[in-house]
């Protein structure tokens, strides 16, 4: 008995390492769990793009669910993810607003006008120092904020319809009830 | 021949390269010694593997430059990490905190390895505390074949 389990021993042990390296490998290392998770938002207070939307800041995510969108004109896949915005605005279930990250205030403006303007409002962080405080290390990035102003959840990367039909929108509808 | 040993010596015996900028530093160099050191220890995370102070990362420019600021307000080295770990978590560090998280990753190694010394030990042990019995002597049968076998051999 004690025999066998000297043998079984070490080959369990194998498929457990097995098991973990191959959970380790489907593990994307790019996407950094955030830490800001069910924290209140930073405070930041930026100002608007244009003059005929308001700016964004921390009292604004109060009172309402919302979207915070870090966005900019010089990036690809915000252009991806667009559409997705777009559709949301016209149906108006939440509010998206627009954080333009590191971004000339013309390319931006010339940006929306070409695809559209989704955001309710739209904060400029020309240096990129409020997107520091957001954790922001890749636009776009989406996060979801509760009717307290608090953190819940955060997407890296283009958002697909499947994250947004599937996490974002569930959790908005649950956080809205 | 030698061009290329000598080209091969002057590539490898350049320091590795860093991304500082000439504008982003300090005047005081203590404070810039210090900045370097934090940023060192800070994970640029647009590419993963590269500190701050290596990336040529919009991002990792940010960072030093938010940190030189950190201490030019007059944080401490522990101050200005933490004001980054806050924001971006302990996944910023490129050496990882010891904290129960990180246990298993701090002292597997060193588990793993002290298990597989104590298996050798009792492995050994064991083969010693178990003397090799001597068989007990070859029958007159068994003797008999025995010789015709080397006889076999003996033969050219």
């Amino acid at each position: 008995m004690n025999k066998r389990l000297l043998f079984i021993l070490p080959v369990a042990l194998l498929i457990g390492i097995a098991v973990l390296f191959a959970v380790g490998l489907k593990h994307d290392p790019s996407i950094v769990p955030s830490v800001l998770l069910d924290k209140p938002a930073p405070s930041f207070d930026l100002a608007p793009l244009s003059n005929d939307k308001p700016g964004l800041a921390t009292a604004d995510l109060n009172g309402e669910v919302s979207l915070v969108n870090v966005f900019a004109s010089w990036c690809g896949p915000c252009r991806v993810e667009h559409p997705l915005f777009m559709r949301l605005a016209e149906e108006g279930e939440v509010p998206v607003y627009g954080i333009n990250y590191k971004d000339k205030a013309a390319d931006a403006k010339r940006w929306l006008r070409d695809l559209g303007d989704p955001y309710t409002r739209i904060g400029v962080d020309r240096d990129g120092r409020v997107a520091i405080e957001w954790g922001v290390y890749g636009v776009p990035e989406t996060f979801v904020i509760d009717r307290e102003g608090t953190i819940r959840f955060k997407h890296v990367g283009p958002l697909s319809p499947e994250v947004l039909e599937e996490t974002i929108l569930p959790l908005v509808r649950n956080l809205q009830q | 021949m030698r061009t290329l040993l000598a080209a091969l010596l002057l590539a490898f015996s350049l320091g590795p390269a860093f991304a500082v900028e000439p504008e982003e530093m300090l005047d005081d160099p203590a404070l810039e010694a210090r900045a370097r050191e934090i940023s060192k220890e800070l994970r640029c995370l647009v590419c993963q593997n590269q500190s701050i102070d290596d990336s040529n990362a919009g991002l990792a420019r940010d960072l030093r430059v938010l940190v030189r600021e950190r201490l030019t307000a007059g944080d401490s080295n522990e101050d200005a990490l933490r004001y980054i770990v806050d924001r971006y978590g302990d996944f910023v560090l490129l050496r990882p905190p010891v904290s129960p998280r990180t246990y298993a990753l701090w002292f597997g190694p060193s588990l793993l390895f002290v298990i597989a010394g104590l298996g050798l030990v009792v492995f050994f042990r064991r083969r010693q505390a178990a003397p090799a019995e001597t068989p007990p002597p070859l029958t007159g049968e068994e003797r008999a074949r025995l010789e015709t076998l080397m006889d076999e051999d003996r033969k050219p």
